[in-house]
């Protein structure tokens, strides 16, 4: 039992790092450290794409002349979180910019602060 | 001869996609505004070619590049993506239409192409999701449309939109990735990605639980975008401080992109192979969407802004769809598409006369439209027939809706007793929202009785005077909403063992 | 022109009035009259005309469109329909004239859109009249209260928007709350919401259930203003008495009573219903508010609030006469629809002309008015006379026929409610009308007046002269109740 819940640790990891994200964005009154905790959120997905294309003993799949009964790991997950990736880095690059525009109207990047300055105005 | 009515899924989406980086480029903004405004009405062109199409009985799949289906990339249209590009189209088209003067009140001029750039992708995002059968190409394109949305939301000058918008963000990005967990996991047990092979081959999984998992995480992913009480803590700011035309863009469709989502993947793809998940679609669903009906309305009656309050109603409409949705019955889905569209035009019509208020009032609590009749007689007027639609008399396309719900809910037994009662009141609590504003714009005396204020312009008008008279028309002829929807209805329930 | 088209050209007609009312307000007040005198007078030939095809049993019809398959918005003209359309239409006429007196001379503000919504709310009265099944009916029924909504608050000040709220709270949320779900109901139950004799629901639905849809039936129509849903009724006095005419007695009270009429006759059918226990209740309900509102109006001061409780009684008049479920007591509410329209659109003219010309509006100021008004307080007499059932005047006929259904059916409860009643109405009218004729003006401040305005006194004595014809001339009007019995098996 336990061997078998060891033998999958990448789902762990990736349970970890979904969860640390998550409570980053959650709890983290800082709007970057939010930024941060979101990335680490799709990092961890990241993560589970990229290890369900492992197949056991498999290798790159490159055809190459003279190649028989070879075993080829899952290309198609990487290509998927390749675009993944680029969609989570054009989120973070908007909601950076975002903060940018935040901090230089409120003067802040700290939730509570901006949420005081809107009551009050 | 080539069969150019096979293409048209995919120039729905190609064309506004690549007009965009053009629209961009475009100086000076007239250009601009008048490229995105072309673009985005030969994209209502084609999505009315579709559906004429679609009731012609044509097959729209497509597969990109020639690719055969699993392996390739396939595009479908039916009759419930065909209705939603109607909306989704169509809402474009009139906003843009309607919206030169107000957004060059609310947005600097030289920005302004790059504004009409993210517009056209936010169409082409949601008309993409709305044309793809291939489930990780839906969520490339959901994240289109998401991030041209908040550029939308936060291109307007209120500096409340900033702090909306990053909200919009976090929690659009974390409903996002719930969908793409929620996919990975079921490519992991099946390895496709394509819906239609999904169905078939999720039946061959021994082991349901991951699946069960994945759900779980589409559905609430899912709601979250589409702002399903209780995930829509987003929606109200984000509506409020965004420029009013991107909010009629916006409250017309982008929940209700999700929403079409979220019913088709649970309907195609859930619900013929889980056990009795129909039951717990409605038995978690429903009382949210009550939940939802109520709470929200009553939210509405008290909120001291117009526009947020209009974000209210939004939210409680939603739960409308959704309750009908979650009666999976015939009946019941064909109320809630319905309300997909007839929403859209009470909303969008509400909207657009918000917008004809913004061009000569700068704020929008409710003591700032005392007496706007006198002055506004066609906007006020306009934003009553909208108000009507929503409340759901008869004559207007909102009652259509109240009237296949309350129709599904009876077919329920003693619990749709209880639903007919929860519609009613909150029907009646929509009568007191618009009701209030309605007395506050005609009966008080303006603020500033001295100053008169000018109506708004006659092309914004004119706008919102085709919506409005589209509510009064789909009210009376509803045939096309309503054989769309049922025909997609039963799409939907063809799924249901 | 065949009698489908003028079905939908008395529809259309005051829709294309309206418009040409709002032109030509801009341009000349007489314009503007003219317009509406002219439409009110096409109304009356087109519908008017249709009345021999009926009386020679014809029943046309007319589709107009089907909404989605099986709901229809459709016409069909039947004798309860068509007594109704005609009285609306013809009150409008005599109606329009009183305006033009009581407007003018009152000097009220925004006439053009008075006169608008005015005609608004008599194509919907038409519509409403005409309607071939529950639907259609449902559509105009709501277009009245929204199109009268405008009326009410025609003022626009605190006092009527808040009245006005009342006014449109009370009526949108029984409609909205009770008589739609009642009418999405009977379409489930019956497949189809068509006004047919004999009714839709037989077989299709037993026990308590009919007594409950009966209940949302009832309560739902807002507008016949049964206890407890009568409050709309006294809130909205504070509109121009025009408008208090047109809600008491052409359009808005009378939709109300007529929908109650019409459902209990077309969907749950007479005998259906007679033979069915649960229903019962309405005939005690409509009794009591029948005690009720005439011993509220006993001690009222206000004059039109006064008014206003004996309308509510005089509904209740018609839907008591229906829910006895005997011939000749449908012919009586048939009948007393008519009469009670003339009496009492006689009654608030009256008071209309008194405030225009004394701006006096409390009962104990009116001592000795007689002599001042002569024309006016002749005809508030004969229109008191109506009320209490008192011959020559119409409302002696409708009360005949409503007496002898009840002696017929040997319903003590009904039988002891008109005795009663006809007693309270005595009591609060006979001693206005002792105070206007036989007391002396003893207040030394009076104001000096005589009559009302030309029009105001030409559409009373009109008015006054019809209740004391339809005494006299009640042919047509008894012709089209007796075939509205032979119709219903």
């Amino acid at each position: 039992m336990l061997m078998e819940l060891l033998r999958l640790y990448h789902y762990w990891v990736f349970a970890m790092l979904l969860m640390i994200g998550f409570y980053a964005v959650v709890a983290k009154p800082n709007l970057i450290k939010k930024l941060i905790g979101l990335s680490l959120f799709q990092a961890a997905v990241f993560l589970l794409y990229i290890t369900m294309g492992k197949v056991d003993g498999g290798t790159a799949p490159i055809f190459q002349p003279g190649l028989v009964n070879q075993v080829f790991s899952n290309p198609l997950p990487q290509v998927l979180i390749l675009t993944a990736i680029v969609v989570g880095i054009s989120t973070m690059a908007l909601g950076l910019g975002i903060v940018v525009r935040i901090k230089e109207e409120y003067g802040s990047t700290e939730e509570d602060v901006i949420q005081e300055i809107n009551r009050r105005w | 001869m080539v069969n150019w009515s096979q293409h048209l899924p995919v120039l729905q989406v190609i064309i506004p996609m690549l007009c965009a980086p053009l629209v961009a480029l475009l100086q000076p903004r007239s250009f601009a505004w008048f490229a995105a405004t072309a673009t985005s009405l030969f994209a209502f062109v084609i999505a009315i070619m579709i559906t004429t199409g679609v009731f012609a009985g044509q097959d729209y799949s497509y597969n990109m590049g020639s690719w055969p289906a699993p392996y390739g990339i396939e595009l479908g249209v039916d009759a419930f993506s065909a209705i939603l590009l109607l909306i989704v189209t169509g809402a474009s088209a009139l906003a843009l239409l309607a919206g030169r003067s107000s957004l060059d009140t609310d947005i600097e001029t030289d920005r302004q192409p790059f504004f009409y750039a993210a517009w056209l992708l936010a169409l082409a995002g949601m008309s993409g999701i709305l044309v793809s059968a291939d489930a990780f190409n839906i969520f490339v394109f959901m994240e289109i449309s998401a991030l041209a949305s908040y550029v939308l939301v936060a291109s307007g000058g209120d500096r409340r939109a900033l702090p909306a918008v990053f909200k919009y963000l976090i929690m659009g990005t974390i409903g996002a990735t719930f969908y793409l967990i929620g996919i990975g996991l079921i490519y992991l047990m099946t390895g496709t990605l394509n819906l239609a092979d999904m169905e078939l081959r999720i039946h061959e999984v021994a082991d349901q639980k991951p699946i069960l998992v994945a759900a779980g995480f589409i559905t609430i992913g899912l709601a979250l975008k589409a702002a399903v009480f209780p995930l829509h803590m987003w929606l109200p700011n984000t509506y409020t401080y965004a420029p009013t035309i991107v909010t009629v863009f916006l409250a017309a469709c982008s929940t209700k992109v999700s929403l079409y989502l979220l019913l088709r993947f649970d309907f195609f793809v859930f619900q013929p192979n889980l056990v009795n998940h129909d039951i717990q679609f409605s038995y978690y669903l429903m009382p949210l969407a009550v939940l939802a009906i109520l709470i929200a309305s009553a939210v509405a009656l008290f909120e001291q802004n117009l526009k947020r309050m209009l974000a209210y109603s939004s939210v409680a409409q939603i739960g409308y769809i959704m309750l009908g949705a979650s009666l999976v019955s015939l009946t019941g889905l064909t109320a809630g598409i319905v309300h997909m569209f007839n929403h859209a035009l009470a909303k969008g019509t509400l909207f657009l006369a918000v917008a004809c208020l913004a061009t000569r009032i700068p704020e929008f609590r409710l003591s700032d439209v005392s007496g706007a009749a006198r002055d506004m007689p066609w906007t006020m007027g306009a934003f009553v027939v909208g108000g009507l639609s929503l409340i759901g008399i008869p004559g207007t396309a909102g009652f259509i809706s109240k009237w296949y719900l309350i129709s599904a809910a009876l077919g329920e037994g003693i619990i749709g007793i209880a639903l007919v009662a929860v519609i009613v009141v909150s029907s009646l609590m929509a009568l007191a929202y618009i009701w209030r504003v309605i007395e506050i714009a005609y009966f008080r005396t303006p603020k500033n009785s001295a100053v008169t204020l000018r109506e708004a312009p006659p092309v914004l008008l004119a706008a919102t005077w085709t919506a409005a008279l589209a509510n009064i028309y789909f009210g009376l002829v509803p045939s096309l909403p309503v054989s769309l929807s049922s025909s997609a209805a039963e799409t939907l329930m063809r799924h249901v063992p | 022109m065949n009698a489908s088209n003028a079905i939908l050209i008395a529809i259309a007609l005051p829709c294309i009035g309206a418009p040409c009312i709002a032109l030509v307000g801009r341009i000349s007040a007489n314009l503007r009259e003219a317009v509406t005198l002219v439409t009110a007078i096409a109304l009356i030939w087109i519908v008017w005309g249709m009345l021999p095809e009926l009386l020679a049993g014809g029943r046309p019809s007319s589709l107009l469109a089907e909404v989605v398959p099986g709901i229809e918005i459709a016409f069909r003209v039947e004798p309860l329909g068509m007594l109704f359309a005609m009285l609306a239409s013809g009150l409008w006429l005599i109606n329009s004239i009183y305006s033009i007196g009581y407007m003018r001379g009152n000097r009220e503000p925004d006439q053009t859109r008075f006169y608008f919504f005015f005609a608004i709310a008599i194509a919907s009265t038409i519509g409403v009249a005409f309607s071939a099944n529950l639907f259609t009916l449902f559509l105009f029924y709501e277009l009245l209260t929204l199109s009268t909504y405008p009326l009410v608050a025609h003022k626009r000040n605190a006092k009527t928007m808040r009245s006005a709220r009342v006014y449109l709270g009370i009526l949108l949320t029984t409609s909205i709350g009770l008589l739609l779900p009642a009418i999405i109901w009977t379409y489930r139950v019956a497949g189809s919401g068509d006004f047919t004799p004999g009714g839709v629901l037989q077989g299709k639905l037993e026990g308590p259930a009919i007594g409950l849809l009966l209940g949302l039936f009832i309560f739902g129509i807002g507008k016949a203003a049964i206890m407890p849903v009568h409050r709309w009724l006294p809130a909205v006095m504070v509109a121009p008495t025009p408008v208090s005419a047109l809600l008491h007695a052409v359009a808005v009270v009378k939709a109300g009573v007529f929908t109650i009429t019409k459902i209990i006759i077309y969907i749950f059918g007479i005998d259906f219903l007679a033979a069915e226990p649960s229903g019962a209740w309405l005939l005690y309900i409509a009794a009591f508010t029948i005690i009720a509102a005439s011993v509220v109006a006993l001690r009222q001061q206000n004059l039109k609030r006064l008014l206003a409780y004996s309308t509510i009684a005089q509904l209740s008049y018609v839907v008591m006469a229906t829910a006895i479920l005997k011939p000749l007591a449908v012919m009586g509410a048939a009948t007393h629809m008519v009469s009670h329209a003339f009496g009492k659109i006689t009654l608030f003219f009256a008071v209309g002309a008194i405030y225009t010309a004394s701006k006096k509006t409390e009962i104990h100021e009116l001592r000795g008015i007689g002599r001042r008004m002569p024309w006016t307080m002749a005809a508030f007499t004969i229109g008191a006379f109506s009320m209490i059932g008192v011959p020559p005047t119409g409302g002696f006929v409708s009360k005949w026929y409503i007496f002898a259904g009840a002696i017929e059916a040997d319903n003590y409860v009904a039988i002891a409610t008109i005795i009663l009643s006809t007693v309270l109405n005595a009591a609060y009218f006979l001693p206005i009308l002792f105070l206007v004729w036989f007391a002396h003006d003893e207040s030394p401040t009076a104001k000096e007046h005589g009559e009302a305005p030309f029009a105001a006194v030409l559409a009373l004595t009109i008015t006054a002269g019809l209740t004391l014809a339809l005494f006299f001339f009640n042919g047509p009007v008894l012709e089209l109740a007796a075939q509205l019995v032979r119709s219903s098996p």
